[in-house]
C-alpha cells in the first residue's frame, strides 16, 4: 500500500495538473492572459464548499455545479475582459482575483478569515471514499478533460482559437468570431478550473481565501510556462515538476522559495518556450529520438 | 479632519507616484510588466538603509540607495530583459516574477526575516496650523516627488536625450534610423525609473520607519494596477492615477470606514475605469 503522505502529494499534484490545463485553454490556445485564474479555482472550491455544509447537497451534486458556477462566472468576468487586451487584459485579470479573495475574505456569508470547514471526502457504497479511490477518480474525471481537449484541438474550435492567438485582427478579418470564441475559451477554462477547486475543497475539508490568491495564480501560471505553453502535456509536466519540488526541497526549507524563483527565471531566460515547447532541448532530443526510431523501422 | 485626509492622501499618492513612474517608463519604451521594479524598490531601502548606518546622514543614505536601485535596475535591463524583447510578451512577464520572487527571499535570508529600523531624522520639523498637521517625514515625501517631477519634466522636454526618450517610446525602429543610440535610451530610461523606485524605497523606510523583506509585495501588484489606470505608459497620467488612488485609499477606509481591503481599492478603481476607458484615465488607442 502507499502510504498516505504520498498519495496526499499525489492527489494535490493531479489538482494542479488539472487547474494548469484550465489555464492552458485561455492562456495557451486562445492566447489570453491570465493573472487571476485562482479566482476561479475559488469560486468552485466556495461554491462546492458551501452546498455541500450549507445547502446540504451531496458530493455529486455540488462537484459538477461547481464547475457551473465558475463557468458561469468566468463568461461575465470574460466580458468586460474583451473590452481590454494584451497587458491590460492581464493587468485586470490580475485585479479580478485581488477583488474575488476580498470577497471571500470580507463578506461574513463566505465565512470570512475563518474560512470553510467540515467538508468531507464523497461517500460511496454507504461509507466514506478512500483517499487512494479519490485519487483515481479525479484521475479519471481528467483523463477524459484531457480527450476533450485533443478533440478539440482537431475541430473548428482549436483552429479558431490558434487564429485568434496568433493574430486577432487577421482572424477577425478572416471571418472567426472572436468575442465568441474568446468568451468560449474563459467559459471552459474557468469551468474546468472550478472542478479542480470543488475536488480541492472536498479534499482538504477546509479552504479559506488566502488559497486562492494571487500567489496561487502564479504559481498555476509557473507551472503552465514552465512545462510549456499552449502544448498538451506541457502544463502536467509542470505541475508534476513544481508540485513535487517543494515536498523534495524539504531539506533546503530556508532556500525552497529562492530556487522556485531561481528556476523559474532562469527557464524563461534560456528555454522561453518551455520545457516541452517547439526548439526546447528536451522536445528537439525526443525529436531527434523519434527520427532515429523512425527510420529504423523504414529499413526494416 | 478633511484636510489632514487631504494631506495624507496626497503624501501616500506621492510614494505611488514615484514607483509606478519608472514602472510607465519602462513599459512606454519596452512594453514589458516590470513586476521586478517593486524588488528594486525594497533594495533601494535597504542600501539606503545600510548607508544610513554606515554614515548617519539621511540625504546621503537617499542618494546611495537611488544609485543602487539605479545599477540594478540597468543590469536586470541589460541581462535578463534585452535578450527576451522578441518573444512574446509573457516571457518577459514571468521572468519579472520569478526575479521578484527570487529578490525577496535573497533580502530575508541576507538581512534576515525582521523588520529593521530606518530612523533617520532630517531636522525640518513637524509643521503644525489650527488642526492640520503634517509630519516630517510628510513633508519629505512631498518636497522629494516635487523635486524629481520637476526633474523629469525638464529632462523630458527640455533635454535631446529626454527628446529621444519621448521618439523611442513612439517607435524605436525608426528613431533608431534618425541615429538614436536606441539601447542607449533604453538603459537611461531603465537608470532613471530604478532611482525613482529607490528614492521611493527610502521614504517609504523612513515614513513607516521599517524596512521588511516583502514590502515590495503590495506595491508590486498595485504599481501595475496605477500604472494601467492612468494609461501604460502615459506619464501624467500615472501622476494624476497615483494621487487618485492614494486619496480613493485614504477616504474611503479613514474617512467612510467601510469594511473593504485597502490595497484592492486601486484595483477596483482600475476595474470600473477600464470597463469605460480601455485605455486608462489618460492613455489613448
Amino acid at each position: 500500500m502507499i502510504s498516505g503522505y504520498l498519495i496526499t502529494i499525489l492527489i494535490i499534484i493531479v489538482i494542479y495538473a488539472m487547474l494548469a490545463h484550465s489555464l492552458n485553454i485561455i492562456t495557451g490556445h486562445a492566447g489570453q492572459i491570465s493573472l487571476g485564474h485562482a479566482a476561479f479555482f475559488g469560486i468552485g472550491a466556495y461554491t462546492s464548499a458551501m452546498l455541500y455544509t450549507e445547502a446540504g447537497f451531496p458530493f455529486w451534486i455540488s462537484i459538477p455545479l461547481a464547475a457551473v458556477v465558475a463557468g458561469i462566472v468566468g463568461a461575465l468576468l470574460g466580458i468586460p475582459c474583451l473590452r481590454v487586451r494584451d497587458d491590460f487584459l492581464a493587468i485586470t485579470t490580475m485585479g479580478i482575483n485581488f477583488v474575488v479573495e476580498a470577497i471571500f475574505l470580507y463578506i461574513p456569508f463566505f465565512g470570512g478569515a475563518m474560512g470553510i470547514g467540515g467538508i468531507n471526502l464523497p461517500k460511496w457504497f454507504g461509507r466514506e471514499m478512500t483517499k487512494p479511490e479519490y485519487f483515481i477518480l479525479i484521475l479519471v474525471v481528467f483523463f477524459f478533460l484531457l480527450l476533450l481537449d485533443r478533440r478539440m484541438g482537431h475541430s473548428w474550435i482549436g483552429l479558431a482559437w490558434a487564429s485568434i492567438r496568433e493574430d486577432e485582427q487577421a482572424a477577425g478579418a478572416m471571418g472567426v468570431d472572436v468575442v465568441r470564441f474568446k468568451v468560449l475559451a474563459f467559459i471552459l477554462g474557468s469551468a474546468i478550473a472550478g472542478l479542480a477547486g470543488g475536488f480541492y475543497a472536498h479534499f482538504l475539508t477546509f479552504i479559506m481565501p488566502q488559497n486562492f490568491g494571487f500567489g496561487q495564480s502564479i504559481v498555476v501560471l509557473s507551472m503552465v510556462v514552465f512545462g510549456g505553453i499552449g502544448t498538451r502535456w506541457g502544463p502536467i509536466v509542470g505541475a508534476i515538476i513544481l508540485g513535487i519540488l517543494p515536498e523534495v526541497s524539504r531539506p533546503i526549507m530556508e532556500y525552497r522559495t529562492l530556487i522556485y524563483g531561481v528556476l523559474l527565471l532562469g527557464m524563461m531566460r534560456f528555454q522561453p518556450g518551455g520545457l516541452l515547447g517547439s526548439g526546447s532541448i528536451l522536445s528537439r532530443t525526443l525529436q531527434r529520438l523519434s527520427i532515429t526510431y523512425g527510420s529504423k523501422g523504414e529499413s526494416r | 479632519m478633511l484636510w489632514q485626509q487631504l494631506a495624507n492622501g496626497i503624501a501616500i499618492g506621492s510614494v505611488y507616484a514615484l514607483i509606478s513612474l519608472g514602472l510607465t517608463m519602462v513599459y512606454g519604451i519596452l512594453r514589458i510588466l516590470h513586476v521586478a521594479h517593486a524588488g528594486i524598490y525594497a533594495l533601494g531601502a535597504y542600501v539606503g538603509l545600510l548607508s544610513f548606518r554606515l554614515v548617519g546622514n539621511f540625504w546621503l543614505s537617499l542618494v546611495v540607495g537611488m544609485a543602487g536601485a539605479a545599477v540594478a535596475g540597468y543590469v536586470v535591463e541589460r541581462f535578463l530583459y534585452t535578450p527576451l524583447l522578441h518573444l512574446p510578451r509573457i516571457a518577459p512577464l514571468i521572468v519579472s516574477i520569478g526575479l521578484f520572487t527570487a529578490m525577496e527571499e535573497a533580502f530575508r535570508i541576507v538581512a534576515g526575516p525582521h523588520t529593521l529600523a530606518y530612523n533617520a531624522r532630517v531636522g525640518l520639523g513637524d509643521l503644525s496650523i489650527g488642526g492640520f498637521h503634517l509630519t516630517e517625514t510628510q513633508i519629505l515625501i512631498l518636497f522629494v516627488t516635487f523635486a524629481v517631477l520637476i526633474f523629469l519634466w525638464a529632462f523630458l522636454t527640455k533635454t535631446r536625450t529626454g527628446l529621444a526618450m519621448r521618439a523611442c517610446a513612439q517607435d524605436p525602429e525608426t528613431t533608431s534610423s534618425f541615429g538614436v543610440n536606441v539601447s542607449r535610451i533604453i538603459a537611461i530610461n531603465f537608470l532613471i525609473g530604478s532611482a525613482m523606485a529607490g528614492a521611493a524605497g527610502v521614504l517609504i523606510g523612513v515614513y513607516d520607519n521599517q524596512v521588511w523583506p516583502t514590502m515590495g509585495s503590495i506595491p508590486a501588484y498595485k504599481a501595475l494596477a496605477i500604472v494601467v489606470l492612468g494609461g501604460l505608459g502615459n506619464i501624467p497620467g500615472t501622476v494624476l492615477a497615483s494621487i487618485v488612488v492614494g486619496l480613493a485609499e485614504t477616504f474611503f477606509i479613514g474617512v467612510l470606514a467601510i469594511p473593504f481591503p485597502r490595497d484592492a481599492v486601486a484595483f477596483v478603481a482600475m476595474i470600473l475605469v477600464l470597463m469605460f476607458k480601455p485605455y486608462g484615465l489618460l492613455g489613448k488607442a
